[in-house]
């Protein structure tokens, strides 16, 4: 992974100088709460329902067991001893005081942690899939790329104070793990004709009130043009995106009033002063974002004789069996696993991991792996590179963690977002949502015949629980002082993105898991061999969920 | 007279922004700042007075007055609010697009915090608002260098990382 130079150090140590002295003038009363707000957005911190919050950036889902470590300690010390990770892959603590942040920054920069950019009307901290380089559909790694947008995006001194936060997201393989055309610019690593690496670039995609798939504003960009090319989209949004009302103030927005036409005649017409100009990628620059992410000492193994032996343990263990079925990928490398941690445990709020959990899953990645992890925006962490002749000793350690849950891309791996219980936006709880449907659904069978189902739930419009792209998406809505949750079928996170349409009126939180029953009794009736939810979804269309759901009880 | 930070120094500042002005009323003496419309309108009369220079509001461009550069010694830019971004890229546009030679000024809400943004983006005077100007230009200091390229660092740091 990405290591600092003494450069890379030094700008976050000044962060953090700089940050202590913004809350001191704050506290002294010289920096107003209308100029604080967005000094304090730019480092992440928030102040929620109960308690500030902060958003520790992981860039791109990647670190490493000391950061593991570093973030468990300040859970600790400065927290109630847990973290949550979010759909941005960050790590979220939501009771810190205000007057310790800059310390909890100073501890987070001795290991390369920051909060720089995690909230705010700024480029925020990009994500990625969270498999990158260890994923066998790959076409190229998406780290490389991914960090030098990092660098680029960090303190860009034009694009501080956009009209509305910026998000983006890389993927480089087949299969979309980062939702990119949810973003406000989503980049697929690709090959052209000749073999040459570039990126096709999305824009305007995003959820929130206004959910939209992006579209493409360029179909093959060489690689070199990356940076000139992203400082041509955002400055064209900076100038004209719509100041005038936060919720047309996305880019979406400005592509959607523009067009995908001239919103490019107009990106094009920008990147013609800043094309072949200073930004433009050097090989050495590229080659040297590479060299941080080359593939770790992997030892030569057969896969067919791990392969083998692997599959002697699991026919003596069904329920070794079942986890690595449901919660292990297939690696690049022969002889090795993906291993996803499920952080969906009935019981325990998605995605939050306690400090006792964060050492030992540091622990893991040491003993098991080259030190490294991921998080991702489905929640959950990821040991990337596991030998299969390891996963029976992981498995165990997990099992007692509680990270062994193996639900990993079904119905009861739930996206979450904090919801009622924490944030001062939401219009109804997220989180008993969850654990009620996590209760409901609690045979791994009947699970496991569903096939995968993305089921996410947003606590409101701002969607941070991704719920216009889950096959199934519960959204909190209020109705008359009292909390409701609508429901959305067919969305889609994957490449060929779509978006839930509303079932129709909202149910009581009580209601919810009967609802979600009825609607996949409705697919399991309809469904031909191996048709997943969304295929069954997409052929037979929303009516027959709503008969179902809506008929009079009788 | 007011103070002005400019080139990292706090100085008297001599000139004078005229944020709204009638049509018929006269312009006071001295060195004026004066709105894009009203330079617009009074063009000619207001290069033969000398002593004028314009300021833009946020969403006023640059390219409204690219002719015009030559003969100002000054551009304003207009910070409505601090959260108001636009004037971070007006700026760069008049240096990287523009070649601006003279003074880029920053009017309005923005606060030191964006001291160190702002002149990175082509700004070399600050009309700050505040008590006390020399504490502020310690945050024209707050990073020691930057990542991206700029205009006070033509140069992104990649191309200078030593490899
Ligand atoms: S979706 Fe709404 S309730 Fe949930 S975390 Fe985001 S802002 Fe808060």
């Amino acid at each position: 992974m990405y290591i600092y130079d003494e450069f890379d150090q030094r700008l976050i140590d000044e962060r953090v100088a700089q940050f202590r002295g913004q809350v001191e003038r704050y506290l002294a009363g010289e920096l107003t709460e209308a100029q604080f707000l967005p000094l304090r957005l730019q480092n992440g911190l928030y102040v929620q329902r109960l308690a500030p919050m902060l958003r520790v950036a992981i860039p791109y889902g990647t670190l490493n067991a000391r950061q593991l470590r570093k973030l468990a300690e300040v859970s600790r010390r400065y927290d109630k001893g847990y973290g949550h990770i979010s759909t941005r892959q960050n790590m979220q603590f939501n009771w810190p005081q205000l007057e310790e942040v800059p310390d909890i920054l100073a501890e987070l920069a001795s290991v390369q942690l920051h909060a720089i950019q995690t909230s705010g009307n700024c480029i925020r901290n990009t994500t990625a899939d969270e498999f990158s380089g260890v994923a066998k559909d790959e076409v190229e790694d998406a780290r490389p790329y991914c960090e030098i947008i990092r660098q680029w995006s960090t303190f860009h001194p034009e694009f501080a104070f956009l009209p509305r936060k910026f998000k983006i997201a890389v993927c480089g393989s087949e299969a979309d793990r980062a939702v990119i055309h949810a973003h406000d610019i989503g980049i697929e690593v690709v090959r052209n004709d000749a073999g040459e690496t570039g990126f096709k670039i999305l824009v305007g995609g995003g959820l929130g009130r206004t959910p939209i798939i992006g579209e493409v504003v360029c179909e093959f960009l060489p690689r070199k043009h990356l940076l000139t090319y992203l400082e041509a989209i955002v400055r064209v949004y900076n100038q004209l995106g719509r100041r005038d009302n936060k919720f047309r103030a996305r880019i979406k927005i400005l592509v959607r009033a523009m067009g995908i036409e001239a919103f490019r005649e107009r990106v094009e017409a920008e990147w013609a002063f800043l094309k072949d100009g200073p930004s433009t990628l050097t090989e050495e620059a590229i080659e040297h974002a590479k060299s941080f992410f080359q593939p770790p000492a992997y030892e030569t193994l057969d896969e067919a004789a791990e392969a083998a032996a692997l599959n002697a343990t699991m026919e003596s263990s069904p329920a070794f069996a079942r986890w690595v079925r449901h919660n292990t990928a297939e690696h690049k490398q022969p002889g090795y696993r993906i291993v996803v941690l499920s952080l969906k445990q009935t019981g325990f709020a998605p995605g939050d991991i306690t400090a006792e959990q964060m050492e030992a899953v540091a622990d893991l990645a040491e003993r098991y792996g080259f030190g490294e992890l991921r998080t991702t925006h489905h929640q959950n962490m990821v040991l990337p590179d596991v030998r299969q002749r390891d996963l029976h000793a992981v498995w165990g350690v997990l099992s007692d963690l509680g990270l062994a849950t193996p639900n990993i891309g079904h119905l009861t791996d739930i996206i979450c977002c904090p919801g009622g219980d924490y944030c001062s936006l939401a219009n109804a709880k997220s989180i008993p949502v969850a654990e009620a449907i996590q209760r409901r659904f609690d045979d791994f069978d009947y699970l496991y015949d569903l096939g995968p189902i993305d089921l996410n739930i947003s606590g409101c419009m701002n969607a941070c629980g991704h719920h216009h792209v889950g096959n199934i998406g519960i959204l909190g809505v209020d109705k008359k002082g009292a909390e409701f949750y609508q429901v959305s079928l067919g969305g889609n996170p994957g490449k060929d993105g779509s978006l839930g349409q509303i079932l129709g009126p909202s149910f009581s939180q009580a209601d919810v898991p009967e609802v979600i029953s009825k609607i996949l009794e409705t697919y399991v009736e309809h469904r031909n061999e191996e048709e997943t939810f969304l295929d069954t979804f997409r052929r037979i269309g929303l009516d027959p969920f709503k008969e179902r759901v809506y008929a009079a009880a009788h | 007279m007011p103070q002005l930070i400019k080139h990292g120094q706090v100085i008297e500042d001599s000139w004078q922004v005229i944020r709204t002005i009638e049509e018929g009323e006269g312009l006071p003496d001295g060195k004026v700042i004066v709105p894009l419309s009203y330079w617009q309108a009074h063009r000619e009369a207001l290069l033969a007075r000398g002593n004028v220079a314009v300021w833009l509001a946020s969403d006023e461009q640059p390219s409204a007055i690219a002719d015009d550069l030559p003969h100002l010694p000054l551009v304003a830019i207009d910070f409505p609010v601090m959260t108001d971004g636009r004037g971070f890229s007006s700026g760069r546009a008049l240096r990287e697009h523009y070649n601006y030679k003279g003074e880029v000024r920053a009017i309005g809400q923005f606060i030191r915090d964006q001291l160190y943004h702002l002149s990175r983006c082509g700004f070399d005077a600050y009309a700050l608002e505040t008590s006390d100007p020399h504490k502020a230009l310690a945050s024209l200091n707050d990073f020691s260098d930057a990542y991206q390229a700029s205009v006070t660092q033509p140069v992104p740091f990649f191309r200078r990382r030593a490899g």
